[in-house]
């Protein structure tokens, strides 16, 4: 018998149950459709504007700095003068998500741009958010054909734009959107929360930020 | 690893006599404790969360055979692969496998106390492949050729002057004058050992703390981002992970996030919860071309049905040992296995047996605290309690604490006699403590006498009392 069928059937076994237990079948398949959504804290359940103000103080809460500017065009001049606050190099890497690609990036001809995934040599990325979640200042960041996961990684500076419609109030919307855009019980390879940037208290429990992967956060919120 | 839980009694007594243990331990009362209740405070659902969740792992646990079908289902749709361990030793067979036909000759590992239980270092060093941990404490520890002793701060022993000693001793390529004795100065070091790590590794494993029945999908939640690393830049990701991580769907996984990270460093969310499902698809830049899961046994499927079942909501945030005051006083090697703490006391003997394990639910007294702050709401301190019974009746106690509850057994059975007894001694005790009302010295509880003074009983006996307040309320 394979460790599988060995496996399963010593947790029947337990369970007291056979394997044509309709009942039980029932109850599982139910609940994989349907999803039930449990407690959702009423603290996300905002107006739009409450809601982009409650995402900001949250992610700021969790070290990571924000900002907002008007339209896609002004993202170019937020990413330029982000580098240029911190003495960093006008250079930035970033993904061809259609997002970043639409804002007029000739508006500032002294940063230097490079597309694709990371190999670990970037100081600075760029991503666009599918998702940033009110309750807890998350952004959600799935990966794609033009949105590498490394960007979220390897660099020491991470600045990641979402779009003010974007913000939502719980996690549980954002799985709403993914099923949308991707079918019920499908995922994209990679799903990234995060919330803030790296960090470890293994050392005394001393909180120091920057462990693995970036050392700043900054978010930008278009719209 | 070496099981030393049978010794128990002396591991216990060492940690109490290591002073920079002891130094270390303080970190734990006063960091953990205060930040859980913080962010448990600042969420008004948080209660209404842990039922949430504790009904969720039930019900779960009621279907696990059907749940973990359906899982298997969604990754292999995904293109990725499931293999079943029944044990250890079939566990690391088919990792060392994965890592054979994918030619490795270093792995990075994320964090993952599976793969601690099963042994998986050892078994890829014996066989020449050379495992990296990646977490900062697993690092250090790696280093100093130890195990976790707490399953969500694997080096919380160890001083910041243990871990600077240990870096000059490896890192003997750096410059010898640096300055290592702030802590951001021994992060940033190890940030730059690792990076090289990360980058050259052909295997990436880490564990999951849930694998979503729904999508297929294993989730990661941490806050250095190794485990990101470890699973997005190699060639291959395997996830090594136990049976009981299985949970129904998104929105469960939701729930149960609410509680995770408030319950173990007071955190509203961790800074990395990482949701991976197969390998990248063929238009992606990135990501790993082969994702493998092993799903452990190793005992779980017979606790299913006991009265230790609700051991299998555990979601291993660390609540407990934060709060147990056995934990503080010794930390987490004297439990001599893998899990220590309350959590540790309940699974080991389940695990490795209760003739080896048996002396862990002894350790313990019965405060309350670990079942209080338990998000899942496991009853630890009855399952103590039904281990010390199986001990017990299995004649695996020792002999004074058998001969102790024969004593106390025969009087409790003769309530006249009982309350004489307990009388005379009340009056004996109070008479030999004279003014002072302490007693330095006390046959048979040199357990007690040898650490502190025992304080003397003040007033009547319990039963005296209980007559004379029956008597008045008359």
């Amino acid at each position: 018998m394979s460790s599988r069928d060995a496996i399963l059937g010593r947790i029947r076994r337990s369970l007291g149950t056979g394997e044509a237990n309709l009942v039980r079948r029932a109850a599982v398949t139910d609940r994989l459709q349907r999803a039930p959504a449990g407690v959702v804290p009423a603290r996300g359940k905002l107006e739009p504007e409450a809601r982009i103000a409650l995402f900001r103080e949250k992610a700021e809460a969790a070290q990571a700095t924000t900002e907002r500017v008007a339209s896609p065009d002004d993202l170019p001049a937020a990413v330029a003068g982000y580098l240029r606050r911190h003495n960093l190099p006008q250079a930035i890497r970033m993904g061809d998500d259609p997002r970043l690609a639409a804002a007029d990036w000739s508006r500032e001809p002294q940063l230097s741009l490079s597309r694709g995934a990371s190999a670990g040599d970037d100081l600075a990325c760029l991503s666009q958010a599918a998702a940033a979640i009110a309750e807890t200042g998350t952004l959600a960041l799935a990966s794609g054909p033009d949105n590498p996961t490394t960007l979220n990684f390897l660099p020491d500076v991470h600045i990641v734009a979402v779009a003010a419609e974007d913000v939502v109030g719980d996690l549980e919307t954002v799985w709403a959107g993914l099923r949308e855009r991707h079918g019920k019980g499908v995922l994209p390879r990679t799903v990234n929360l995060v919330t803030g940037p790296s960090r470890s208290a293994d050392i005394e429990q001393t909180l120091l930020l920057g462990a693995h992967g970036p050392r700043s956060l900054h978010i930008v919120v278009v719209g | 690893m070496q099981i030393t839980s049978p010794r128990f009694k002396t591991n216990a007594h060492e940690a109490l006599r290591n002073p920079s243990l002891q130094k270390a331990m303080g970190n734990v009362e006063r960091n953990f404790i205060g930040r859980r209740q913080a962010s448990a405070d600042a969420l008004p659902e948080f209660e209404a969360l842990r039922d949430s969740s504790r009904d969720i792992k039930a019900h779960t646990l009621k279907h696990l055979d059907l749940y973990l079908e359906a899982y298997e289902r969604k990754v292999t749709e995904a293109g990725g692969h499931v293999h079943w361990a029944a044990d250890a030793a079939e566990a690391n067979r088919i990792i060392l496998e994965i890592c054979r036909n994918a030619g490795a000759r270093t792995v990075t590992k994320g964090k993952s106390m599976v793969s601690e239980e099963i042994g998986l270092n050892a078994h890829l060093e014996a066989n020449g492949i050379v495992p990296v941990e990646t977490d900062l404490g697993e690092y250090i520890i790696q280093l100093r050729g130890e195990h976790p002793s707490h399953i969500i701060a694997p080096a919380v022993h160890v001083n910041k002057e243990e871990v600077e000693a240990e870096f000059r001793r490896v890192h003997t390529h750096l410059p010898p004058d640096r300055d290592l004795t702030e802590p951001t100065t021994l992060l940033a070091e190890a940030r730059g050992e690792l990076r090289s790590k990360f980058l050259a590794a052909d295997v990436g494993i880490t564990g999951a703390n849930f694998l979503v029945a729904e999508t297929g999908t294993s989730v990661i939640v941490t806050n250095e981002g190794n485990g990101d690393l470890t699973q997005i830049l190699p060639k291959v990701h395997v996830v090594i992970a136990s049976l009981e991580k299985v949970t129904p769907t998104l929105e469960d996984v939701s729930q149960i996030l609410r509680v995770l990270a408030r319950s173990a460093t007071g955190q509203e969310m961790s800074v990395y919860t990482t949701l991976s499902t197969g390998p990248r698809r063929p238009e992606d830049p990135d990501g790993p071309e082969e994702y493998h899961v092993v799903l452990l046994d190793n005992g779980r499927s017979s606790m299913l049905g006991t009265d230790f079942e609700d051991m299998l909501r555990c979601i291993r945030c660390g609540a407990c040992m934060n709060h147990c005051p056995v934990y503080h006083a010794i930390g987490g090697h004297a439990y001599g296995w893998v899990y220590p703490g309350p959590m540790g006391a309940v699974l080991t003997p389940t695990l490795i047996g209760v003739d080896k394990g048996g002396a862990l639910p002894n350790a313990s007294t019965f405060c309350g605290r670990c079942e209080s702050v338990c998000p899942m709401r496991i009853p630890l301190p009855r399952m103590m309690r039904n281990w010390r019974e199986r001990e017990f009746e299995r004649h695996l106690a020792p002999t004074p604490a058998r001969w102790g509850l024969s004593v106390w057994s025969f009087f409790a059975q003769r309530p006249a006699l009982y309350r004489l007894a307990t009388r005379a001694a009340a009056g004996a005790m109070r008479l030999a403590g004279g003014r002072a009302g302490r007693l330095r010295r006390l046959p048979l509880a040199g357990g007690w006498t040898d650490y502190r003074d025992m304080p003397v009983p003040e007033g009547r006996t319990f039963m005296a009392e209980w007559n004379r307040r029956k008597g008045a309320g008359r």
